[in-house]
């Protein structure tokens, strides 16, 4: 048999059909909804008269608009509020699991798929949110759709899509201290371009990403798209496995064995072709911020922002256009610059890991005055096992409050907003104009930089928090 | 349900040469609280057009009236970020029926093809032409043409082929939308479901 990718074998298992020169039509083993992108798919449906395929492969959560403090009062702002009634309503009506606010498995979908055990290797699993790649991280086929896909995929628990070519990013090599998944995701990102993974799956692989958890796993898969790939993929392991085993959803018994067993083979052949590789090595990686308004532009913080002459001429009006929004210069050192705001939370690393790191670092230490601190759990588990392990009293006597579970700051369409013109350290995926709040400026970096900024109050490597 | 038909569209476009425009520049996040599908285009590139008093940015080109038409020409890598399909339906809703730019982002062109949004994508050199013509002349016309898979500047002649899956093409030269594809489809669907 010819060798094949872990993205060929997963996807290739799905496809139901094949459109004559076009699009492939895809089964989707679970589909994750939330309140902001599902209501017009619901509506579309109604206007067809049809009714939700398989409500038993769906799973609801509002995450996107919710408030991170008083939850169980009602939601006072009227339009997210009946984001959420609509969508409680249309899960009602369409037979869905809904983990709604104060549920005790509510939370981020992309934190509640994997801690609930719903998230396995070999699926095919989309949701209307570009974040949905980080279920690639079980060696899952995971992509973010459109609310016209979404429609699809309520209609026929199917999807049309083109197949990706393939892209495999090898790390190999130690991490050095201070250096987490995000910086690694951050470093790729500043290497290939925002636009660099457009059209390609990717698989992460090397020995650098071998040796990671999976919530580390979990925060490089989550920021495929910010290369521009649909998604990224792990192959699974026994760090996999461990993580999944005993969990509400997982497999249990006899049906475990032989799941374990299937997803054993789940893995790149020796031989397999990929359309594009690159290769990187750890060594290289250190702590990384953002200094611009998209993802891929990023630095290691010892270094200074790039020179203009340093940039292709086509883009250096959209690179000073950049510049301009943050009020930053070229040459400046990013290391020290003042900041108001630290975000630690959102789906690519607000987990109990990373609020475990932000705990270690801060613990003895006092906030810094001039920073206000939102530490926003990604689900209830999250919040309740940060309350469990002691995390919550070690934030606490460091002077910082843990908000209670949603995407929050991250894209602030709830009252977390960052006021314009401020400067935020955030620990979420996206530094755009605008993103966390009007006019607010975003430097995206690892909960261990967010941590260490907030100590100090201005941008700090945490290689220099002892 | 159809889609609208696309056919061939004769226009004068607005130039916006930034790029990496994001999802959430083309509608900011805090407008997505609808829960139908209405309106989208008074909130299309918000924080750029207006100010934070609601008053419009005078230098934003949607609120310059030397430039109109249903064609938006942009910089390379238009769409990035969020799969928020809202994007479409704003440019949709203002009034656009093409984006032409050098480079688009997967998620955003799937979800513009399926509101009948036509993203072209040229090389490099011919979107520099096009800024170059509608600098010249705001009121230079463009053909685009999906049965030929062209564009054209009329007054040059210069013209270039773009790209588009055959299968979306029929769906837009016909109106067809891919639910009433995927419904026809149930028995292959059903069989899946029982063999897996």
């Amino acid at each position: 048999m010819e060798p094949k990718t872990l993205f060929d074998k997963i996807w290739d298992k799905h496809v139901v059909h094949s459109v004559d020169g076009g699009p492939q039509v895809l089964y989707i083993d679970k589909h994750f909804i939330h309140e902001v992108t599902s209501p017009v798919a619901f509506l579309g449906l109604e206007k067809r008269g049809l009714k939700v395929s398989r409500p038993d492969k769906t799973i609801a959560t509002p995450d996107h608009n919710v408030p991170t403090i008083n939850q169980d009062m009602p939601i006072r702002d009227v339009l997210s509020r009946q984001q959420v009634d609509q969508l409680s309503k249309n899960c009602e009506t369409h037979g869905i699991d809904l983990y709604g606010l104060n549920h005790q498995w509510h939370g981020i979908v992309h934190v509640i798929g994997p801690e609930l055990g719903i998230t396995q290797p070999g699926m095919t699993i989309v949701c209307g949110d570009s974040h949905t790649s980080t279920h690639g991280a079980f060696g899952a086929v995971a992509f973010g759709i459109g609310t016209s896909e979404i429609e699809m995929v309520l209609a026929t628990q199917c999807i049309l899509q083109p197949k990706p070519k393939k892209m495999r990013i090898s790390i190999d090599g130690v991490l050095k201290k201070g250096v987490t998944s995000k910086d690694i995701i951050l470093y790729i990102i500043s290497k290939i371009g925002t636009a660099g993974g457009t059209g390609y799956f990717i698989e992460y692989a090397g020995s650098a990403i071998e040796t990671l958890s999976m919530e580390a796993r979990m925060t490089i898969c989550n920021m495929s798209i910010e290369s521009g790939a649909r998604g990224g993929m792990i192959a699974p392991d026994e760090t996999t496995f461990e993580y999944i085993k005993g969990r509400q959803f997982s497999p249990m018994g006899e049906d475990w064995d032989q799941k374990l067993a299937y997803w054993r083979t789940l893995k790149t052949d020796e031989g397999a072709v990929f359309d594009l590789e690159y290769n990187f090595k750890a060594e290289d990686i250190g702590p990384m911020v953002t200094f611009g308004t998209n993802p891929g532009m990023g630095l290691d913080i010892t270094k200074p922002i790039p020179e203009v002459k340093d940039i292709p001429s086509a883009s250096q009006e959209t690179y000073l256009k950049s510049l301009g929004y943050m009020d930053f210069n070229p040459g400046e050192s990013m290391n020290g610059k003042s900041v108001d705001y630290i975000f630690v939370g959102s789906c690519t690393n607000g987990r109990i890991e990373d609020l475990r790191e932000v705990a270690q670092l801060v613990k003895g230490k006092k906030k810094a005055d001039n920073i206000t601190a939102w530490i926003v759990p990604g689900s209830k588990q999250v919040e309740q096992q940060a309350y469990e392990e002691g995390l919550v009293d070690i934030l606490e006597e460091a002077g910082f409050k843990l908000r209670q579970p949603g995407c929050s700051a991250c894209l602030a369409m709830n009252d977390d907003k960052i006021p314009a013109g401020k400067y935020a350290v955030s620990t979420s995926n996206r530094n755009f104009e605008g993103r966390q709040g009007p006019g607010a400026r975003t430097i995206l970096a690892s909960p261990l930089t967010a941590a260490a900024t907030a100590i100090t109050g201005k941008i700090t490597d945490p290689r220099d928090i002892t | 349900m159809p889609i609208d038909k696309f056919q061939k569209l004769v226009s004068p476009a607005v130039p916006l040469p930034i790029e990496n425009v994001d999802t959430d520049q083309i509608i900011p996040a805090r407008f997505l609280k609808a829960i139908e599908r209405k309106g989208f285009g008074d909130n299309l590139f918000r924080d750029w057009r207006y100010d934070s008093n609601n008053e419009p940015i005078q230098d934003f080109v949607l609120n310059n009236d030397t430039y109109k038409g249903k064609i938006l020409v942009a910089g390379e890598n238009f769409g990035s970020g969020s799969s928020r399909e809202h994007a479409a339906w704003a440019l949709y809703d203002y009034g656009f029926r093409v984006v032409v730019s050098s480079f688009f982002a997967d998620i955003f062109k799937n979800n513009a093809l399926n509101n009948g949004l036509l993203p072209v994508q040229v090389n490099s050199d011919f979107l520099k032409q096009l800024f170059n013509t509608i600098e010249k002349d705001a009121n230079a016309e463009f053909e685009v043409d999906l049965e030929n898979q062209h564009i054209k500047i009329l007054d040059s002649g210069s013209s270039a082929k773009f790209d588009i899956n055959p299968y979306k093409k029929e769906c837009l030269l016909k109106g067809y939308d891919d639910i009433d594809y995927l419904l026809s489809l149930k028995s292959k669907i059903d069989a899946f479901e029982e063999q897996h």
